[in-house]
């Protein structure tokens, strides 16, 4: 699917539309990233002024998915639109609610921030959690360019991806149990860190949902609850 | 204000004469079969070697651009093209296993089998229940009146008509509203028990309510008749059948179950046509 398709309706303000949708989402897609980047920085660095931008951004990308929902009503209500365009709304909404989830587990890794600024530093996990969040991260950018070339292939790598956050949350949690362990006393503040870890590895499962919408708008092949696997076959890969 | 125009669109310049249909044009359970169908008015060919089923108690909608030949086709089921001095039909046409196109078939018999309702309620200047006398006394369905009666009332019902008309059936048919003229038309139609309905555009006059009585009865009559529509609306041919076929510069381009055609169709002309990126 060559992503100019998207502008040759015969009316040029249903074009206008699905292109303000477009670019609504990556807007609101850049600022989620950001908050994922500054979310880790903030509990890495104990940085309380970073967490509470997080915390406060997070209006700003409720107030968006709420605005994208209502266009989005609106094209349904008023173009009724078909294929490609149907699939294009449907996914739209689909990938804001994601981006939006994306956003609330950023916030709370950043309340997580506070909590340890507040309690005093975990005894480990904090390369972990760069780590993971980098990766995570990674993903959501590669899907919202995924998005805009309609890249299938792109999708399925960061669908892919999904696994390798998964064994590094299994591998951080194996990390600060054997901390609790070791240190009982520090158990609180360890819960603060896998509390911070399972919001990623959350992070990781929405941005695989973002890329199954992306494979959906594409191909038209409803991806959902497939392994890689099944997906790749699916896909002729 | 910038206007786009269709005569540079590399997927409107190309040869649709050279095209496959895609999709499934035959079905298990044929009620009609059409076969390599071309017409021509005089020189110009308006349809390009068609071949399409519609399956037994199935709706089948036929979508496209104005010219594209969709009703042509639809008036070849019934050979209300007859009259047209410049048509010219090859192909195999079938009603069963019955050729309607056999020198010995008898027109007026095979539209009692195949019966049609029009873009615009064509009800003859009689009372309501002429209207739909009319056809079982010319084919002689009907043995005495109170058999007469039972075929009117049976009519309009199955045509949701009945409940409005019951108590003034005398009343002429032209006094009816629009949306009632056309469910005349229908009754009119059922009543010489016809095996196939066509509908041309049925609801193309019609108000919103209307038509959404019109397609509500629709998908009753399809449990005893099999239906071929063909209309502009393509959210009334995502409403109303099972499947859709997209014609294109008289070609059949895709056939498939009208949820695919309408979430992920499998041509790029279809897709084109659907999401309305050429008119």
């Amino acid at each position: 699917m060559d992503k100019k398709y998207l502008e040759r309706h015969i009316s040029n303000s249903f074009d206008t539309e699905i292109k303000t949708i477009i670019s609504q989402i990556l807007e609101m897609g850049n600022i989620v990233e950001q908050q994922i980047q500054d979310s880790v920085t903030a509990i890495v660095s104990t940085n309380k002024a970073l967490a509470e931008k997080v915390i406060e951004v997070e209006n700003d990308v409720d107030m968006r998915e709420v605005r994208l929902d209502e266009i989005c009503t609106e094209v349904l209500a008023c173009r009724q639109p078909a294929a490609f365009d149907l699939r294009m709304i449907l996914s739209a909404t689909r990938i804001i609610r994601d981006l939006e989830h994306i956003g609330d587990e950023a916030q709370k890794v950043a309340k997580m921030a506070l909590r340890l600024k507040k309690k005093g530093a975990a005894p480990g996990g904090y390369n972990e959690i760069e780590h993971m969040g980098a990766l995570v991260q990674g993903m959501l950018h590669s899907a919202l360019h995924a998005f805009t070339q309609l890249d299938v292939t792109q999708a399925l790598a960061v669908a892919k991806s999904d696994k390798k956050v998964d064994r590094e949350f299994k591998s951080a949690m194996r990390t600060i149990v054997t901390h609790m362990i070791d240190d009982p006393k520090s158990i609180k503040r360890a819960m603060n860190i896998l509390s911070a870890l399972r919001s990623l590895e959350r992070m990781g499962n929405h941005n695989r949902n973002i890329a199954e919408h992306i494979i959906y708008l594409v191909k038209g092949l409803d991806v959902r609850h497939s392994s890689i696997k099944e997906m790749e076959s699916k896909l002729g890969n | 204000m910038k206007t786009k125009t269709n005569e540079n669109d590399p997927q409107i310049a190309q040869d649709v004469s050279t095209l496959q249909t895609v999709g499934n044009v035959f079905s298990d359970n044929a009620k009609m079969s059409m076969r390599n169908v071309n017409v021509f008015y005089d020189d110009k060919q308006a349809i390009h070697d068609v071949s399409l089923d519609i399956g037994k108690n199935e709706v089948v909608a036929m979508i496209g651009p104005s010219g594209c030949g969709k009703s042509t086709f639809l008036r070849c089921m019934n050979r209300m093209n007859d009259t047209i001095d410049s048509c010219r039909i090859e192909g195999d046409f079938r009603l069963e296993k019955d050729d309607i196109y056999h020198p010995k078939q008898d027109v007026v018999a095979l539209r009692a089998r195949v019966g049609i309702v029009f873009q615009k309620p064509n009800p003859f200047p009689k009372s309501i229940y002429d209207n739909v006398a009319y056809g079982p006394k010319v084919h002689g369905l009907a043995s005495s009146k109170t058999d007469l009666d039972e075929i009117v009332e049976v009519s309009l019902r199955k045509a949701g008509l009945w409940a409005e008309v019951k108590d003034r059936l005398t009343a002429p048919g032209t006094g009816l509203s629009g949306g009632q003229q056309q469910r005349l038309c229908i009754a009119r139609t059922i009543a010489v028990g016809p095996e196939v309905i066509l509908m041309d555009e049925p609801c193309s006059a019609l108000d919103p309510i209307a038509t959404a009585k019109i397609e509500e009865l629709m998908a009753e009559l399809s449990q005893n008749f099999t239906i071929a529509i063909v209309t502009h609306s393509m959210q009334q041919a995502a409403r109303v059948s099972q499947r859709t076929a997209y014609f294109h510069m008289g070609k059949l381009i895709e056939v498939n179950d009208t949820k695919r055609v309408f979430t992920n169709p499998e041509h790029e002309l279809t897709e084109a046509y659907i999401t309305g990126r050429f008119g």
